[in-house]
């Protein structure tokens, strides 16, 4: 590909087909781009950071909305809890069911045995 | 016994727990730390337990001795909570242990989840008293009228027992999750560091902490980067370090003010901005830091390398050792399984020599910083014949793969070592795969 043949191009376009030879880390950026053409240009993003860092273990029940929500519904059927694990958010008022359990560490560390 | 610079040669020494592949949650180990003499060993988990080892000496006296650590302790140091007004779930996993220096015949550590710090004494009980006045053996009480005369107890040995008791509880002081705890040489006061914040504690204070660094800003939409990791130096008690989630540490000195935000010195090694991609900020976060023994360096961890730093020059590192850079062209896929985001410790060894980190398929590399030269290792347990010699590794990153060498497409990404160790003294090293704990020491020639 030369630059005669194809006719002008631009720096930038020249700047980025060079990168993708010179730079495997720009490669990747293009292939991850392809795939997800949404992705924000900024991965360091507050919004980024706030999910992954700060946020983690959030679970949504709230037992004012699951009252109120039974109160709501007490002459409808409750909804069945979903067969498979999906996580619990936006309109769907989690119930007890829903949430997965959690059992305290009764058993000994396998290191130790 | 630390080796003089010459070849060393690791053998496998010893490997705890399960051999079945199929791994529990709460058996993934979280950390791993020596005592200051390194007899000791500890381990902490995700189901928040921790098990301390202790070392055993055969042939102490001849050069060539082996070493074995056994279980001398272990206890449920943290368990699962909720925070109901945030309906959070505060996780059990130990993300910290730290040792505190030996002061009288019982041990002290501090572990610490997402949330609650704890100091734990490890006292141990060899005797027992018998012969009391008033109470049989078994405890019960006598009846008054038989006791007719009156003697003095006696302490009679018994089977060593180890108790763990929670002697403090350092709770309520971070919003954010705890990453990292550190004892301050003054072996008085400690620091322990959220993703935003950092904390000043008396060691035998529980109801009161100093903040020391806060970096949240005032609108949560201008958050930039996060704390990744905080030290205290070895000597000097007025100082301490933070790394960030954009490849920056800063040095505090305590002395200046009671509120540490403007740092006394920033360490960053300048970009260049034609090299920056997606990817950029992503794999400079540090996920490490560690002053060496002889405080004159610091070492941090990013994705990809590790950095030796000169604490008197802020410019850049001295020493730049990359750990797997192959995986520079697989970035793509390691940020679709999340892997890119892993947080890989690292150590020095007992003289700062040599410094060691883990990596992905079980491997872990260490780098010999006089002799400039470095070595792949892999724990498995094939490699696990009592004092068998383990083979350097070699990956191969393209073309065409030579016998014996693994290529990058077969690395297996769950297989990861983020937690190691090394005996303050002696080349004894402690690396933790998911779920096991594997020990090798130096063949001493």
């Amino acid at each position: 590909m030369s630059e005669e043949v194809e006719g002008t191009r631009t720096c930038e376009e020249q700047q980025e087909m060079e990168d993708k030879v010179i730079s495997p880390e720009k490669a990747e950026e293009a292939k991850l781009k392809a795939r997800y053409p949404n992705l924000g240009a900024k991965p360091g993003g507050s919004d980024l950071l706030r999910k992954r860092l700060l946020q983690k273990g959030q679970k949504y029940f709230d037992s004012g909305d699951y009252n109120m929500a039974k109160a709501k519904m007490k002459n409808k059927q409750l909804p069945s809890a979903p067969t498979e694990k999906t996580e619990i958010t936006g309109g769907h008022i989690p119930t007890p069911q829903d949430l997965p359990q959690r059992k305290t560490s009764i058993v000994a560390s396998k290191l130790a045995g | 016994m630390a080796g003089p610079g010459g070849d060393m040669q690791w053998c496998f020494s010893q490997v705890k727990g399960a051999i079945d592949d199929d791994v529990a949650e709460a058996d993934i180990i979280s950390t791993v730390e020596f005592n200051h003499t390194g007899e000791l060993l500890a381990t902490g988990d995700k189901g928040g337990r921790v098990v301390i080892f202790q070392q055993e000496i055969e042939n102490k006296n001849q050069p060539q001795f082996r070493s074995e650590y056994n279980v001398y302790s272990t206890f449920q140091s943290h368990e699962p909570e909720f925070d109901y007004l945030k309906s959070l779930e505060i996780e059990e996993k130990i993300n910290k242990i730290r040792w505190l220096p030996q002061k009288n015949a019982a041990q002290f550590l501090l572990s610490t989840n997402d949330k609650t710090i704890k100091l734990w004494k490890i006292s141990e009980r060899d005797k027992r008293p018998e012969g009391y006045n008033l109470k049989e053996e078994d405890g019960r009480y006598k009846d008054s009228n038989t006791i007719t005369s009156l003697r003095v107890p006696v302490l009679i040995p018994m089977d060593l027992m180890v108790e763990a008791s929670p002697r403090r509880v350092f709770a309520n002081a971070h919003t954010y999750h705890i990453n990292s705890i550190s004892v301050n040489s003054d072996n008085e006061t400690y620091l322990s560091a959220d993703d935003l914040r950092i904390n000043l504690w008396h060691l035998e204070i529980t109801d009161r902490s100093f903040n020391i660094v806060d970096i949240k800003p005032a609108n949560m939409e201008e958050l930039t980067e996060v704390i990744t990791a905080a030290e205290f130096h070895p000597h000097q008690c007025n100082t301490f370090v933070y790394s960030s989630s954009k490849g920056t540490i800063r040095l505090c000195d305590m002395r200046i003010s009671a509120l540490c935000d403007k740092h006394s010195k920033l360490f960053e090694e300048p970009e260049d901005p034609s090299n920056r991609s997606f990817f950029s900020e992503i794999i400079s976060s540090i996920s490490d830091v560690k002053f060496s023994h002889n405080g004159r360096y610091m070492m941090t961890r990013d994705y990809l390398s590790v950095k030796i730093w000169d604490l008197n020059m802020e410019s850049r590192p001295v020493e730049t050792y990359q750990v797997h850079e192959y995986l520079r062209s697989k970035l793509c896929s390691l940020y679709e399984n999340d892997c890119i985001f892993d947080k890989f410790e690292c150590c020095w060894n007992g003289n700062d020599s040599v410094v060691m980190t883990g990596s992905y398929n079980n491997f872990f590399r260490m780098f010999d910083r006089s002799q400039r030269r470095d070595v792949t290792l892999e724990a498995s347990r094939e490699n696990s014949k009592p004092m068998q010699v383990l083979k350097p590794r070699k990956v191969c990153a393209g073309g065409k793969r030579k016998k014996d060498e693994i290529s990058v497409d077969s690395l297996d990404f769950n297989k990861k070592i983020l937690h190691t160790a090394w005996h303050p003294q002696d080349n004894i090293i402690a690396v933790a795969t998911t779920n096991n704990l594997y020990i090798f020491q130096d063949k001493v020639n």
